[in-house]
């Protein structure tokens, strides 16, 4: 017991810095294997924005609409599209919201800016019938470091018919009359981006005869609605791996 | 008795009526050569009356955004500048008739000269030249037209990309459709340079002719 008692005694001073080894060496070891593993955060939403440059604005009033103006009439579709658009859980950038002066170098670095994924330069005519998607009329080329800012879409022209291609199919789908061309717009051809111009006129039925007038708004919210639909699948596309 | 002062007064008076008398004569004399020199650089040929000859028109139609291709029969004019402002002539004047699928007002009257000019080669960022085995500047090589618009057929054009875009395509395509040596065509507007033709189709740029019909038909 004396002995044992002894032995004790003499073992206890060794205790200490038997546990500060101890807790050195886990220490050391946790070093090298790095903290423990925790749960992976969820990955980031991929992001998809979209450029609404709604034409013309200010001293440029655009085409005669009735008794409207073509800067007036893209402004709303710019306003109720973003709104449809932000509900939807899309990020949207707008060139204007007011009736302001903007040339078609400031549209296209405003939307070269934002790095968007989808481009639409918003317009209103009332020649013709139905839904215009242009696409920029310059051949494809292939994306440089450095490209000619009055032809910086070559770059994009392939991606640029394909968002018209998804938006021709939804408009077809919600019923409304599309044509489908190419044209030279200043502020489209300098945008670094899948850009289509689109133009609204109102609906023709037999004879010419107006059906739906761009004053229609009935029309207008149908047309809101269906470039959203078509927004919204680009975006489904755009993600898919 | 006269004072001297007056004598040489009315003696100077004299002098000057006489100068200004010979002065007004040799004006006249100029006058006269001038007149006559304008009349001889005029012509004195009467006029031919050109045959009559197959032209093919590209006309738009804005209710489908497309080219139709039509045949008329026109008196040409052998030279290839005349005779594409005769054929332009024609296109706008379809534009500007009543029932017209593409209504544009100005008629034949809005294209003040079509310059045929040896094509400085592919353009940036456009394309290049579809003539084949003919080289830029040579005899045969393809051209480049400048139309130059007057400044009333712009102001009074519809605005819009569609409307534009389809003058521009259908005058494009009829100068290449007629005079296949024209690969690029530049704009003008009461012969300036000028940013749009209406607001939107861009006139800075030089559209490659054979371009010119829409890529996509319509949808409906």
């Amino acid at each position: 017991m004396l002995q044992e008692s002894r032995t004790s005694r003499t073992k206890s001073p060794r205790r200490p810095i038997a546990a500060s080894v101890l807790l050195l060496a886990t220490t050391f070891s946790a070093a090298q294997s790095g903290p423990a593993p925790q749960p992976a955060p969820p990955p980031p939403a991929p992001r998809f924005v979209v450029v609404l440059d709604a034409s013309h604005g200010g001293d440029d009033t655009g085409g005669r609409i009735g008794d409207a103006q073509e800067k007036a009439f893209t402004l709303a579709l710019s306003v109720r599209l973003r709104s449809l658009l932000g509900a939807r859980g899309i990020q949207v950038i707008t060139t204007r919201e007011s009736d302001t002066n903007l040339d078609a170098n400031r549209r296209a670095e405003i939307t070269n800016h934002a790095n968007a994924q989808a481009c639409l330069s918003l317009h209103a005519s009332e020649t013709g019938s139905g839904i215009h998607l242009f696409a920029s009329s310059l051949a494809p080329a292939a994306s440089g470091r450095l490209s000619a800012w009055k032809t910086a879409q070559a770059a994009w022209v392939t991606r640029s018919l394909a968002l018209a291609g998804v938006v021709n199919s939804v408009l077809l789908h919600a019923d409304l009359p599309v044509s489908l061309g190419r044209t030279t717009l200043a502020t489209i051809d300098s945008m670094t981006c899948p850009a289509i111009a689109l133009e609204v006129s109102p609906t023709r039925g037999p004879g010419n005869a107006i059906t739906a007038g761009l004053d229609d708004p009935a029309y207008q919210a149908r047309v809101a609605e269906a470039l959203a639909a078509a927004l919204l699948e680009w975006k489904t596309e755009v993600h898919q791996p | 008795m006269i004072a001297r002062h007056q004598t040489i007064l009315f003696t100077v008076l004299v002098a000057a009526s006489a100068g200004m008398g010979v002065a007004l004569w040799n004006q006249l004399e100029h006058a006269h050569q001038r007149l006559l020199a304008g009349e001889d650089s005029a012509s004195t040929k009467a006029p031919e009356v050109a045959p009559a000859e197959q032209a093919t028109l590209l006309v738009a139609n804005d209710n489908d955004n497309s080219l139709i291709t039509e045949t008329q029969s026109l008196p040409l004019p052998q030279d290839a500048e005349s005779r594409a402002r005769v054929i332009l002539g024609k296109l706008l004047d379809l534009y500007a008739a009543s029932e017209s699928t593409h209504p544009v007002s100005g008629g034949a009257a809005s294209v003040a000269q079509v310059f045929l000019l040896p094509a400085p080669g592919p353009d940036t960022g456009t394309g290049e030249s579809k003539l084949a085995d003919s080289k830029p500047g040579s005899a045969n090589g393809p051209q480049l037209a400048v139309v130059n618009l007057t400044g009333s057929f712009a102001a009074s054009h519809p605005s819009g990309i569609e409307v534009e875009t389809l003058t521009i395509q259908s005058i494009c395509a009829t100068l290449h459709a007629n005079l296949p040596r024209v690969t690029e065509v530049r704009f003008l507007v009461d012969g300036h340079s000028r940013a749009t033709l209406a607001g939107h189709a861009d006139l800075t740029r030089t559209y490659l002719a054979s371009d010119a019909v829409p890529a996509a038909g319509p949808h409906s």
